[in-house]
């Protein structure tokens, strides 16, 4: 396998991992974590898949950066919103309904 | 005749607007507006009858009234005027202003008047779309506007009985017009149009499609048959007699009950075709159907005290004669039908009409109550015994002309059974309006009356009085004058001879 | 035509909303005439837009010159103007509306955002790659979710934070898949990747995970359970955007995925999301019966009319364009529906000071505006004629029929009868007495006018339905291949 093929099942298996944390895990902080790690994964796998020829393409690479900066973005809404449910409800956890 | 074509097209379009337009107008009036908004009605009731006057020399002259719109891609929205439409129309609009009259006396004072009379024109304007439209989805349209513009008045006295009786008409109301909806689409992908035409549109389908068309039958009088208080589908009518007397009046004599009468007749002429409907056999179960409601009504009315509910159940049972009259495959039976269609809207309205006057002057709302009523309101109750004659079937008065064409026209096609009907209906309709007469001629008052009003210069208000009267002068005169080549008989020969005896 | 040189005018409808939010963001007073007057502007440019198309074609407009794959391209076909114009109509009414309802502060934080999320979704339904319209969705639901959250009640707080969990995660998987499909074709370009062969399994791995990922965002049953609580918390103009708008855009995507995309893979699952469409309909019709608040049952009702456009996927493959243009028929009459339902329980809930549907006494008399927007739209939403709702319905339920596909007509049919129960529900209580529980407020005439107009579109959207059949059809959007003369 080539380093390339390594690192893009890396980013898949980020990818789960990020996705198994936000279904188990109750606590805000770690699921916002774990769509980060999902995040990084995808960037991962655009990466690691850029080389198409012999010649490696620069666009993922771009989509990576731009995705980057969404994520960035998204996660600073997500702790800012998390930092304001729990002041309102006590508690850094989303009660009742609603899962994955 | 040959019609300026602009003219052709516009004059439908204006008969809708006449009653669209002030309703909408009236609608923004404030509560206290009274002047603005009776001249509103009455002029938009006035024009309305001009213009159906207008209408109807150009169409017994073979003019052509049509117009045009494409709604959905392949079918537009037809508003046409026929000599069926116009049976409808010519009622509808005559009513109408009698009923605005009646209305504007009966409300007054009463609150949410503008919600009221806008209400009204957009039900009327939804009967008038009902009567031109020319094809089945522009029916639809107008029977769903009807539906939906009836229920703020069944609803309006804002009480929880009301609310239930709304809850009723609604549930009723909205599931006939799933199956008619579910029919007419499916009717349309079996034939590619949707048009109303004398001798139908399914004549030409193969073998294969009768089974389909047979359901879709079903499911077109099924969903027509609500509105139509065809039995089981009746249930919402007595309940809604909660509504105010105008409402009652105008929902059974004019509005609702006649556009499911009137659906019926169009699906059994200008869609099926009398003759391929009769092939489809579907005609014997409808007139068997047809039957049973008019027996079933009659039973029923006798045992109800209360006079709205007995005058329901009578509505339920008369409305059956026009599909019995359709269903009975003959011109002489379709013209009693269809002649029905006029003289049981004078006879209904006018009792509807009396039924308010004493509720609203005297606090009378059960049978039992009216002992000697008729020397405390002799006109009242002079047009109440016309229009229950009427109904009977006595001669002169309309109602005798409706049993007598359709009795030649059962014997005409062999159906002997339909004159034992006819006649037990004659018969159970006296039973139970003869007693209301004696009660109300002969007997003495028990005492006080529940609730008396004193009015100065008669019996009760002149706009509660006047309209009864004449309406039950205009049943008598129906009857009186039949022959007379303006009459409703006359019209109902003219459209039997045009749909179904002209090749 | 105009006097800016017509090239610019696709890029216009992103940076005209973009830069009014930003001033909204500046200023310190005035903020909803700037606000009113760009969406105004946006809905000038839109109509000048479907000019052009109608009298030119599509085209595409590559920004700044640079085309793909390192500049992006704009593309304008009948579909995207027609869901640009929807956007444009429900952003005007939405904005009227908010003008007044928002106070100083409050407005403060909603313009901005507001126009951030026009842009976003101008953006959106301009775009033609697959990345592009990552980017877009994440702006979109960003400001969405930011929307949501700004009412700053607890409910809202958790009901956004819940609605952003989930809409990440939709854009993730549907990222991932964009880089499947990258990796395999070397392109992110629609119609480009439709005509190249892709290996199955990426094909079907990428196909999966994009479409979750939509799906989370049309929350299409299962995956509808943040959407009642972010849709009835949100403050009403908001909820009134989200319902009618936000939602429709993963739907959008999907539509497009479907023509250009995965055309085969796509027929294979349509009779699995036909069924949960259906389930969505008569589920969500039954818990929207359920409600005892206006603004639930609403949100609900939302939930109940997405499963509409799923329901009639798997009649596309034989009914091609016409089931298509039926289902987008569907989408704007709701969009028009909706939001004037969620303004007018707004007003409601301002002038009752509550939502409890019991206890709305007669509020027919005192807000007649309101209650005939409620009723009009209600009618479009039980799909009664006339009205943008029939016109769906019955188109649908002809191919249904015509394709001899009767569990879906009978659904169709069974929606519209529970759609009917809980419209009545909400309206018989606005006709008759309930327990008045204080004061009533007055509210704003714009209030009251804002979702009337919109409820009035909907009805007329029913006479106008051959129109707009017409207008989705230029550029063929609804047949896979590119279409563009530029």
């Amino acid at each position: 396998m080539t380093p390339a093929q390594l690192y893009a099942l890396v980013g898949i298996g980020l990818f789960f991992v990020g996705l198994y944390a936000l279904g188990v895990r109750r606590h805000l902080l770690p699921r916002i974590l774990a769509l980060n790690i999902m995040g990084s994964g995808v960037f991962v796998v655009l990466v690691a898949l850029a080389r198409r020829s012999s010649e490696v393409d620069p666009v993922p690479h771009a989509m990576v950066i731009t995705g980057i900066v969404v994520a960035v973005s998204a996660t600073a809404l997500a702790l800012r919103l998390m930092l304001r449910v729990a002041h309102a409800t006590g508690s850094a956890q989303l009660t009742d309904t609603g899962d994955d | 005749m040959i019609i300026n074509p602009a003219f052709s097209a516009t004059l439908p379009v204006a008969l809708v607007a006449s009653s669209l337009l002030p309703g909408l107008i009236i609608f923004a009036l404030a509560e206290e507006s009274v002047r603005l908004r009776t001249a509103l009605n009455l002029l938009g009731a006035l024009s309305k009858l001009l213009l159906v006057a207008l209408m109807l020399w150009g169409v017994y002259h073979e003019a052509a009234f049509e117009t045009r719109f494409e709604l959905l891609p392949g079918l537009p929205l037809v508003l046409r005027a026929d000599a069926l439409s116009l049976l409808f129309i010519t009622l509808s609009a005559q009513l109408w202003f009698l009923t605005t009259i009646y209305a504007v006396g009966y409300l007054e004072g009463s609150p949410h008047r503008s919600r009221f009379f806008g209400f009204f024109s957009l039900c009327v304007t939804a009967t008038v779309g009902v009567a031109m439209a020319g094809n089945l989805l522009t029916f639809i349209l107008f029977y769903e506007m009807l539906t939906l513009s009836t229920y703020p008045l069944v609803v309006h006295r804002g009480t929880a009985v009301a609310r239930r009786a709304g809850e009723a008409y609604l549930l009723y109301t909205v599931l006939g017009g799933v199956l008619l909806l579910l029919g007419a689409v499916w009717l349309y992908t079996l034939t590619g149009t949707l048009a109303f035409r004398p001798q139908g549109v399914v004549g030409d389908l193969d073998a294969r499609h009768h089974t389909s068309l047979i359901i879709i039958f079903v499911l077109l009088i099924g969903g027509l048959g609500v509105k139509a208080a065809l039995l089981p589908l009746h249930g919402w009518l007595p309940k809604a007699m909660v509504a105010p007397a105008p409402v009652s009046a105008l929902l059974h004599a004019v509005a609702v009950v006649k556009a499911g009468a009137f659906g019926i007749v169009r699906v059994v002429y200008d869609i099926f075709g009398i003759q391929f409907a009769a092939t489809l056999g579907v005609m014997m179960p409808l007139a068997w159907l047809a039957s049973a409601t008019i027996i079933y009504g009659s039973v029923r009315a006798l045992f109800q005290d209360d006079l709205k509910r007995r005058l329901a159940y009578s509505t339920v049972s008369q409305v059956s004669y026009i599909a019995l009259g359709v269903a009975l495959v003959g011109p002489l039976a379709s013209v009693g039908g269809l002649v029905h269609l006029v003289h049981q809207g004078l006879m209904k309205i006018t009792l509807f009409f009396c039924a308010g006057n004493l509720a609203e002057t005297l606090g009378i709302h059960k049978i039992s109550e009216m002992n000697g009523v008729a020397r405390r309101m002799p006109w009242t109750m002079t047009a109440f015994t016309v229009a229950s004659l009427g109904m009977i079937g006595v001669p002169p008065i309309a109602g005798f002309i409706s049993k007598w064409y359709l009795s030649l026209g059962a014997m005409e096609v062999g159906a002997d059974w339909v004159l034992l009907v006819l006649a037990g209906s004659s018969a159970l309709n006296a039973l139970y309006f003869l007693p209301i007469l004696y009660r109300a001629w002969f007997l003495e008052p028990a005492g006080d009356w529940p609730q008396e009003r004193h009015y100065p210069r008669a019996e009760t208000s002149l706009a509660l009085l006047i309209p009864p009267v004449i309406t039950a002068t205009l049943a008598l005169a129906a009857g009186l004058l039949a022959s007379v080549p303006a009459s409703p008989q006359e019209w109902a020969k003219l459209v039997v001879l045009r749909e179904f005896l002209d090749p | 035509m105009s006097i800016v040189s017509p090239l610019v005018q696709p890029v216009l409808l992103i940076a005209l909303p973009l830069v009014g939010s930003i001033m909204a963001f500046l200023l310190s007073s005035r903020r909803a005439t700037v606000g009113v007057a760009v969406v105004a502007g946006n809905l000038g440019l839109v109509g000048g837009l479907i000019g052009r198309l109608c009298a030119t074609g599509p085209w595409q407009h590559s920004v700044g010159g640079w085309g793909a794959p390192l500049g992006i391209d704009l593309y304008l076909d009948g579909l995207s103007a027609t869901m640009l114009a929807m956007t444009a109509l429900v952003s005007l009414g939405i904005s009227a509306y908010s003008a007044a309802y928002f106070s100083a502060t409050a407005a403060r934080h909603f313009w901005p955002l507001w126009l951030l999320l026009l842009a976003a979704m101008n953006a959106l339904f301009l775009s033609r790659d697959l990345f592009n319209l990552y980017v877009t969705l994440e702006l979109v639901g960003i400001a969405a979710v930011a929307l949501t959250a700004m009412r700053g009640q607890r409910d809202a707080l958790v009901a956004a934070m819940r609605y952003l969990l989930t809409t990440l995660l939709g854009s993730m998987s549907y990222l991932l898949g964009v880089a499947l499909l990258y990796h395999s074709v070397g392109s992110v370009d629609m119609v480009l990747i439709g005509e190249t062969p892709v290996p199955p399994p990426v094909a079907a791995a990428a196909f999966a995970l994009m479409a979750v990922g939509l799906l989370l965002k049309t929350a299409l049953f299962p995956f509808h359970f943040w959407l009642p609580g972010a849709h009835s918390s949100a403050s009403a103009p908001v909820s009134a955007a989200l319902s009618a708008l936000v939602v429709k855009v993963g739907f959008y995507i999907l539509l497009r995925l479907w023509i250009e995309v995965f055309p085969a893979l796509a027929d294979e699952i349509a009779g699995l999301l036909g069924f949960l469409g259906g389930v969505a309909v008569l589920w969500g019709s039954l818990q929207a019966i359920l409600q005892q608040r206006a603004k639930m049952l609403v949100a609900y009702s939302t939930v109940a009319q997405l499963g509409y456009f799923f329901l009639a996927l798997p009649l596309v493959a034989a009914g091609g364009s016409r089931v298509w243009g039926a289902i987008v028929l569907l989408v704007l009459a709701h969009a028009l529906a909706k939001a004037a339902m969620f303004m007018a329980a707004g007003n409601l809930l301002a002038f009752a000071g509550h939502d409890r549907i019991r206890d709305l006494d007669r509020v027919v008399q005192r807000m007649p505006l309101t209650a005939a927007a409620l009723g009009l739209a209600g009618v479009s939403i039980m799909g009664l004629p006339p009205s943008g709702g029939f016109s769906g319905k019955w188109l649908l339920l002809q191919a249904s029929l015509e394709q001899g596909n009767w569990p879906i007509a009978l659904v169709l049919l069974l929606g519209g009868v529970l759609a009917a129960v809980y419209v009545f529900k909400l309206l018989e209580h606005i006709f008759t007495s309930g327990t008045p529980t204080g004061e009533p407020r007055a509210v704003a005439r714009t209030m009251e006018w804002a979702p009337l107009m919109l409820a009035i579109g909907a009805i007329a959207l029913g006479f106008l339905t051959t129109t707009v059949l017409d207008l989705l059809a230029v550029g063929e959007p609804f047949v896979p291949g590119r279409r563009d003369d530029y």
